[in-house]
């Protein structure tokens, strides 16, 4: 190491220096995000825990005087869409019902269809890979009605098979896409060495790529079951007065009330249906965005 | 494509052609049926008269002429456009800033970037009905900065048939700008650290370094957010259900919810088949610029190799 002059100039990406003003402007700007993306989230939390008669003063961010947690109870069991008042749970059970299901098998075909692609040729799948990440674009609106139809015709329209269906469906691009890119990026040799021990294509999968597939799996769990559990329209047209999910539910319980509307039991309701994803984000920290990373690149 | 073709065809061959031919099938059937089918099958009912069920009454391109002289869909399709721009523009900046800014070595790092993706983990459906009680005229924001002292404070975008598509373009960026953030942040992570170093040795001042180096350098990255956030521009129904119901009166329609519409509520699945077809183009002419863009570079990339 020489230490012959290298001009000092500080400030760019400092290690050190603190009260600079540019430094302050960075953590300013930073500050005034955080509270931009955090205001939302305590309006929520504060309305819910506030009676009627408090939030009818218009004091949206004000604390609440006399925390209760009624309105959570309210919301939890006893809303009403429409005539029913039964509350976000249905909603709940309807979503871990289309969710459980949905995740788990259009990550299996996932995988198979990943695996399938990295290792064992087939020159029509190429084509149909390529067809399928472009079908990953498309709006769901254009597949929307054919596929009301076709399930119409199987008799499954409205039924919990029907969404999981659609669900598996619409998963696969990007499923397939992340456990393709994943067993490719595998040495090769591993599979190489078990074909001639004498694997086929099952039990190499079984015995070997599924076993290795931990943190793919991982991800894709992540990314399937915020993604489920998010989403709005499918469960809207396919899943069935029986089986809303939990955001349909909570949209209908909000935009559907008749006379004063209780926003305390709304923000609870909405609160309780993020719940499940925000607890995910919070837990799986940088999974997560390794997901958001792995949906990215597509194409 | 980087397949490895790894088994001899030869030996043992068969058995495991049918097994992988067995194992491809979900996705062939996938492919053939509910993606290449399903579209085929709206463009041919685009083409038809049909009103509440299909029919092969074939009428050239009348759906479409109707759809281009309704009020409507010319209204969709401008509130598309404006919150697109809006939404977009702004995700990307406020995105960029974010990434930019928490990659200075600044203190709190992983608590900053976990409050900036938050929303995005959240579902546009709680993200419609969160904004919609904060926008609330009455007893949310608005009244909230009057009672402070300030009785003139307006912010009633929601129920402003001017201004409606700009409140669902705040709630929108949002839930997403962390979206960008994550992802640029990923691109100026990857820019060398030599780069800098070269930068603070000439005496380039940062900004500089960010506009003429760094900013080429996660263009990839940029592209890839552009594109992710159009697509979203096209989907976008559930927060504008969730948000205003595409009220005030019809003042925040946007085609996905036409097509919603005209297919469940308004039984003229001819015209919502011509309207989605339309999507389906729009979306068709904003990918294939960035795949064939994204392809020459990666056959550049390779012949550098």
């Amino acid at each position: 190491m020489t230490t012959t002059h290298i001009p000092r100039v500080r400030n760019q990406r400092p290690k050190k220096s603190w009260f600079t003003p540019a430094r302050i402007g960075i953590y300013a700007f930073l500050l005034m995000s955080a509270v931009f993306f955090l205001l939302p989230l305590y309006v929520m939390v504060v309305t819910s825990l506030k009676p009627m008669e408090e939030i009818r003063l218009g004091q949206i961010f004000a604390l609440p005087s006399q925390p209760t947690i009624d309105a959570w109870v309210v919301a939890w069991s006893s809303a009403c869409t429409g005539l029913e008042c039964t509350g976000i749970q249905v909603g709940f059970w309807n979503s871990l019902k289309i969710v459980i299901p949905s995740a788990a098998l259009s990550i299996f075909i996932g995988a198979l269809n990943g695996y399938a692609l990295a290792y064992w040729r087939r020159p029509w799948a190429g084509w149909f890979f390529a067809i399928l990440l472009l079908g990953a674009f498309i709006p769901y609106q254009v597949h929307l009605y054919p596929l009301v139809r076709g399930l119409s015709m199987l008799g499954l329209f409205s039924t919990l098979p029907a969404i999981v269906l659609v669900h598996t469906i619409f998963g696969m691009p990007v499923m397939t896409l992340l456990f393709r890119n994943y067993y490719a990026s595998l040495p090769e040799e591993l599979v190489k060495a078990a074909r001639i021990d004498g694997g086929g294509f099952w039990r190499i999968f079984f015995q070997l790529m599924v076993p290795m597939s931990t943190p793919i799996i991982i991800v894709a769990v992540i990314m399937q079951v915020t993604g489920i559990w998010n989403d709005f329209l499918l469960g809207l047209v396919f899943a069935g007065r029986e089986n809303l999910p939990m955001t349909v539910q909570l949209n209908n319980i909000i935009n559907t009330t008749t006379g004063e509307r209780l926003y305390n039991v709304n923000m609870a309701a909405t609160i309780l249906t993020s719940s499940v994803p925000l607890f995910i984000y919070l837990i799986s920290g940088r999974w997560f965005v390794r997901g958001i990373a792995a949906g990215a690149v597509k194409g | 494509m980087s397949t490895k073709n790894i088994i001899a065809p030869h030996r043992r061959g068969k058995r495991q052609n049918w097994a992988v031919n067995f194992a491809l099938l979900p996705m062939a059937i996938t492919v053939l049926l509910c993606y290449l089918g399903t579209v085929l099958w709206s463009i041919v009912v685009s083409f038809t008269s049909a009103k509440t069920f299909p029919n092969t009454n074939f009428v050239g391109l009348a759906q479409y002429e109707k759809l281009f002289s309704t009020d409507r869909w010319w209204l969709s399709l401008h509130n598309m456009a404006l919150f697109g721009v809006i939404f977009v523009v702004s995700c990307l900046v406020l995105g960029f800033f974010l990434a930019v800014f928490i990659d200075q070595k600044v203190r709190g790092e992983g608590i900053l970037r976990t409050i900036f993706l938050y929303p995005y983990a959240m579902s546009f459906v709680a993200t419609g009905l969160v904004w919609q009680w904060m926008l609330n005229p009455g007893l949310g924001l608005q009244e909230a900065v009057r009672q402070l002292g300030f009785p003139n404070f307006e912010f009633d975008w929601i129920i402003s048939q001017d201004k409606v598509m700009y409140a669902i373009a705040l709630a929108a960026v949002w839930q997403s700008a962390g979206l960008v953030m994550a992802l640029l942040l990923a691109g100026l992570r990857g820019v060398d650290e030599e780069i800098w170093k070269a930068a603070r040795i000439d005496g380039i001042p940062v900004w500089r370094v960010y506009m003429s180096i760094v900013v080429p350098m996660i263009a990839p990255s940029i592209a890839t957010a552009t594109v992710l956030l159009s697509l979203g521009v096209i989907k976008v129904f559930d927060v504008v259900v969730a948000m205003t119901g595409g009220g005030p009166g019809i003042a925040s329609e946007v085609p996905a919810k036409f097509i919603m519409d005209y297919l469940f509520n308004r039984a003229n699945i001819g015209l919502a088949s011509a309207a989605s077809v339309v999507l389906l183009l729009t979306v068709l002419a904003l990918l294939l610029p960035w795949l064939y863009a994204k392809n020459r570079m990666e056959h550049a990339n390779n012949k550098g190799h």
